[in-house]
Order: C-alpha cells, then sequence, then structure tokens
C-alpha cells in the first residue's frame, strides 16, 4: 500500500489556505491556514477577538474572504454560497441559538430535511401530512434525545435543548462536516456534561471543526487543535502538544490557565 | 403551527359568517330593497383577494410591499386596453392580465427582494408609482381620467357570461374561495414552510441549504398574479379603469386591510376588507368628514388590537 504521488493529502477533508478577512482596518483573518482531515474534531481556541467566528463564516460561505482559497471535498467552494454549500455537505451551528422558534420541534427539523431532498418548489400537498419529512425528523429527534417534545414550540425549549436543537437541525441537512460555533455557549456544568457526551456520540459519524471557549470540552472531544491569536494560526497539534507549546501559554497568560 | 381549525373559535366563527353574507346577497339583498349591497359586496370580494394575495407576501413571508396595488393597475389595464382595442374575449384578456401581472412582479421582486426593512417598502413603492405615471401619462388611455370598458369579458358561451350581474357576483365569490384555498395549501406546503421560515430566521434558512431569495421572489410573483386576477375583476365589474386604482394609497388601503384583519391568518385579509369598506361606507353615510373618525379607529386598532380582528376574537384562547 503505498500513496499515490502528488495528490494533496486525500484525507483533508476541509483546507483551508492563506485565507484573508479584514473589516475596514482591523484584519480578522490573517493569511490563516488550515486543514481539517476527515473524522476528526479539530477544535479552534483562542482569546475574544481571536477570528473564530469570523473563521467560521468564511468556511461556511456567509461572508467572502478577502484573498485565500477553501476546499471541501477535493473542490474549491471558496466561490460557492452559503447555501450551495450545505448542499454540498458542510453544515453549520450557530453561537446564539438560532432556531425557529415559533415553529414546533418537529418542524423544525422537517425544514432541513425537506432542503436536503432538493428543492422546496413543491406548492400543493401539505407537510403535515407528508411521512417523508416527518418520519426521518422523528427520528433524528429520537437520536438527539428530544424525541419526547417534538410537539413542543421550539421556544418553548429549555435552553440545553434548544442548543440540542440547534445541532440536529444541522445535522438533519445530511453533512459530512459540521462547524460548531461554540455549541457550549452560556451553558451550566451538567448542560456541558451532555453536550459533550452527545458530540463525543456523533465522533467517528462527521468530522467537526469545533470553536469552543469552554477548555474542559476542547480537550475532551478534540483530536487536534489549532489556536488563533489576532486571526494568525500560532499553533497546531494534538492536545498534549497544545498544552506545553509555550507560544500558546503566552498567548493565554492573563486570561486563563489551560487545562 | 396550527394549520387548519375548523370554527373551532371566535375569529372562525365570524369569518364563516362574512362569506355567508357574500354567499346569500344576491338573493337576500333584492328582498329587503337594498340591491346596491351586491355590488358593495362585490367590490369588497374583490379587495378581498387582492389582501389574500398580499397576505401571502407580507403576513407568511415578511415582506411589507407598499406597492401592491399595482398589480390590481396593471391586472385592470390589460383588460381596459384590450377591450379599447376590441379584443373582449376573457381567453385572451384573462391569460395575459395574469402573464403580465406575474412578468412585472418577477422584475419588481427581482430587484427589491434585494433589500430589507424600510428599503424594500421604499423601493416597492417607487416601482409601483413609475406604472402609477406611466399609465397618468397614457393619452389614448384616458391618462388620470381613466378609461371606461364598454363589454366585459367574453367567454363565448352562452351560459356563462359576464353581462349577467349574478354570473358576475358568484365568478368573484368563487375566485375568493379559491385564492383562499390556493394560499392555505400553499402555506402549509413545503414551498410555504420556507417562506414561513425565511420570515422567522432568513440566516438560519440560507445556512440549511435553501436560497431564500429564490423562494421569496416565487412567492413574489404568485401574490402579483393572484392581485392580478383581482385587477381585471374589478375592471369588469366596474366597467371602468383609472390610474387612480393603482395609486399608493391603495397600497396603504391594502396593507391596513391585512393587518386590520389579521396578518398570517388564512381568513383574516377577508374579514379585513369587509370591516375596513363596510365601515368607510357607513362613516361616510354619517358625514362627509368621515376620515376624521376612521383615522384614529386605524390608530387604535393598531395600538390595542395586535393581531388584528382574528386576534382580538381568539384572545383568550391559544394563539396559533
Amino acid at each position: 500500500m503505498s500513496e499515490a504521488p502528488n495528490t494533496s493529502r486525500p484525507e483533508a477533508l476541509l483546507e483551508a489556505e492563506g485565507l484573508i478577512k479584514s473589516f475596514g482596518g482591523l484584519i480578522a483573518t490573517d493569511n490563516l491556514s488550515l486543514e481539517i482531515t476527515r473524522g476528526e474534531i479539530h477544535a479552534v481556541i483562542g482569546p475574544n477577538g481571536a477570528g473564530k467566528t469570523t473563521l467560521v463564516n468564511l468556511l461556511a460561505g456567509m461572508m467572502r474572504p478577502d484573498a485565500g482559497h477553501i476546499r471541501f471535498a477535493g473542490r474549491d467552494i471558496t466561490r460557492m454560497s452559503a447555501p450551495a454549500r450545505v448542499r454540498a455537505g458542510l453544515a453549520r451551528s450557530y453561537q446564539i441559538t438560532s432556531i425557529f422558534r415559533d415553529f414546533t420541534v418537529l418542524e423544525n427539523v422537517m425544514l432541513p430535511v425537506q432542503a436536503a431532498q432538493g428543492h422546496s418548489y413543491r406548492f400543493w400537498r401539505p407537510v403535515a401530512r407528508d411521512a417523508s419529512l416527518i418520519d426521518p425528523a422523528r427520528a433524528l429527534l429520537e437520536r438527539v434525545g428530544l424525541g419526547a417534545r417534538v410537539d413542543i414550540r421550539a421556544g418553548d425549549l429549555a435552553y440545553g435543548e434548544q442548543r440540542q436543537l440547534e445541532i440536529a437541525i444541522s445535522l438533519a441537512t445530511g453533512p459530512s462536516f459540521l462547524l460548531l460555533d461554540e455549541p457550549m455557549a452560556g451553558m451550566g456544568q451538567e448542560e456541558s456534561q451532555q453536550m459533550i457526551a452527545f458530540l463525543r456520540a456523533l465522533k467517528g459519524d462527521y468530522t467537526m471543526l469545533l470553536v469552543e471557549h469552554d477548555m474542559d470540552a476542547v480537550f475532551a472531544l478534540a483530536d487536534r487543535i489549532t489556536v488563533l491569536v489576532y486571526g494568525k494560526v500560532i499553533a497546531t497539534g494534538t492536545p498534549d502538544a497544545i498544552r506545553n507549546d509555550p507560544a500558546v501559554r503566552k498567548a493565554y497568560l492573563g486570561e486563563e490557565e489551560i487545562a | 403551527m396550527k394549520f387548519f381549525a375548523p370554527l373551532r373559535n371566535r375569529a372562525n366563527m365570524f369569518t364563516a359568517l362574512v362569506m355567508l353574507i357574500f354567499a346569500i346577497t344576491p338573493f337576500v339583498a333584492p328582498l329587503i330593497g337594498e340591491s346596491f349591497y351586491i355590488t358593495v359586496f362585490a367590490r369588497i370580494m374583490i379587495w378581498g383577494i387582492a389582501a389574500v394575495s398580499l397576505n401571502l407576501i407580507m403576513g407568511y413571508g415578511g415582506l411589507i410591499s407598499f406597492g401592491h396595488a399595482v398589480y390590481l393597475g396593471i391586472g385592470g389595464y390589460t383588460v381596459g386596453i384590450l377591450a379599447f382595442h376590441g379584443v373582449d374575449s376573457a381567453w385572451i384578456q384573462w391569460p395575459l392580465a395574469i402573464g403580465i401581472s406575474g412578468l412585472v412582479a418577477l422584475v419588481f421582486g427581482a430587484i427589491s427582494l434585494r433589500t430589507r426593512g424600510v428599503y424594500f417598502i421604499m423601493i416597492t413603492l417607487a416601482l409601483a408609482q413609475m406604472i402609477f405615471y406611466l399609465a397618468i401619462s397614457a393619452e389614448r388611455y384616458g391618462s388620470d381620467d381613466g378609461l371606461n370598458i364598454l363589454v366585459r369579458s367574453d367567454f363565448g358561451v352562452s351560459f356563462f357570461s359576464l353581462e349577467d350581474k349574478m354570473t358576475m357576483y358568484y365568478t368573484i365569490f368563487a375566485v375568493l374561495v379559491a385564492s383562499v384555498l390556493v394560499s392555505w395549501r400553499l402555506v402549509n406546503s413545503r414551498f410555504g414552510m420556507v417562506l414561513r421560515a425565511a420570515k422567522s430566521n432568513d440566516t438560519r434558512v440560507q445556512s440549511i441549504g435553501l436560497a431564500t431569495y429564490r423562494y421569496r421572489l416565487t412567492a413574489f410573483v404568485i401574490a402579483g398574479m393572484m392581485c392580478g386576477v383581482a385587477g381585471l375583476l374589478q375592471a369588469n365589474l366596474e366597467g371602468f379603469i383609472s390610474p387612480d386604482m393603482m395609486n399608493w394609497p391603495r397600497s396603504g388601503e391594502l396593507i391596513f386591510m391585512v393587518v386590520l384583519g389579521g396578518m398570517s391568518t388564512l381568513f383574516g385579509p377577508v374579514t379585513g376588507a369587509f370591516v375596513f369598506l363596510m365601515l368607510s361606507e357607513i362613516l361616510a353615510s354619517w358625514t362627509i368628514h368621515w376620515h376624521i373618525i376612521f383615522g384614529p379607529f386605524l390608530v387604535l386598532i393598531v395600538l390595542f388590537a395586535r393581531g388584528g380582528i382574528a386576534g382580538l376574537l381568539t384572545r383568550g384562547t391559544r394563539r396559533e
């Protein structure tokens, strides 16, 4: 078994190369390169204002980079629209819970299920009786532990449940890659532990980029960690390597102890 | 979101009552010697159709179009201009009226849907006024004096003639029922789900892989065509078209009918049109200064009756 030459690391599912994004005078992403291997959980950490959410927005296609390239599953997706990226298998979740509050929990997941089935230019048949939407949506909600809450208005869910629904919506699009923007944001200790267990159960089925402040979660889940400071990558490596990296320790000095 | 709750609450009962009044008026009105109510209600139903179409984009899609009456004008002028040139056939007039309304909606939507909020309101208004001024400058078709239509659309069959008062009335009634039915199916279909979801959270819909712009544009075109139908019916009923039927106050009145009746409720626009026009009719018969009463009434409704009449009548019961 020999690796074919000239192919650029076939196991890299998502690659960013030389990404630059600035807002006025502020450089939020500064010549950033990143490579995420199929099947891994890759955490991105960094102090406030390091450009983590900007990175997620660039990768998800909500923003266009000023320079650089993004490749996903071997295709250049730099110019691809956000919806097209989702259809290609690149889904994101939001730091600030972004669900359809007036829809039921079930309807929240039915929508991405129908999106995954192709276009939604079907004007006549009521979705309320559409088993091809309801069944997969129910199955997924069962899997994320919201099976008993399907008929509740999404806005009435407990906060932790809303965060789970947030990720269930992303999962329902049938992605191979998940961009998770602070899934533990605003969670208590217990809820965080549940979320960690939940994400660990997804590991292997999905490749994940995890942007997170909660260091316990990062070190519990990540295979590799990239550290951002002022939009630049200052280190990438295994959790152990990162923990002992002097540059990282310096960047975080005065902020918090790493794990 | 509940889909259909037949007569389970007072709002639905009120709607049923209004629809019943529409249905029996041609028989009852002559008996009580008030035949003119047939025309009044026919007029109200046409506004109802237009309001239902606006509700589709405004209530369910969150797109506050301040130029929706332009499609009344386009539907009306298509019929009027064709009739002026001697083309009376409904088989030509109606498809053209609907088609042109859809085409204009496609162009206007493609431009305006790139904006949001106040800009969307202003652009839809500006585009609609463009057509209004075009009609004013069309001297051949009467400029601002308008144009009389001498013959109603002709279906070419003896048993169905719009010149017959009853046929005209029940055609409008049927179109009203159809427009509510269409909007009911549409709103609860896959398409409608995307439209409603985009209203509540646009970026989220995009980030599950749906290009919201295209869905909104489609809804905008459907609403434009539906309102075009209302316009062609209006031209037929009144036997007259003028630029005033698409001037911006008409668009404002449409918005108000929808809000008054209850946004994003199925029948809200119909009851809204009914109450709005009946009230202005009644007030106008009392005093020529009826706007002094009507204006504050509208303000009070907006301030204190959120959800409009449908909201008032369902208050206490759980909101859908």
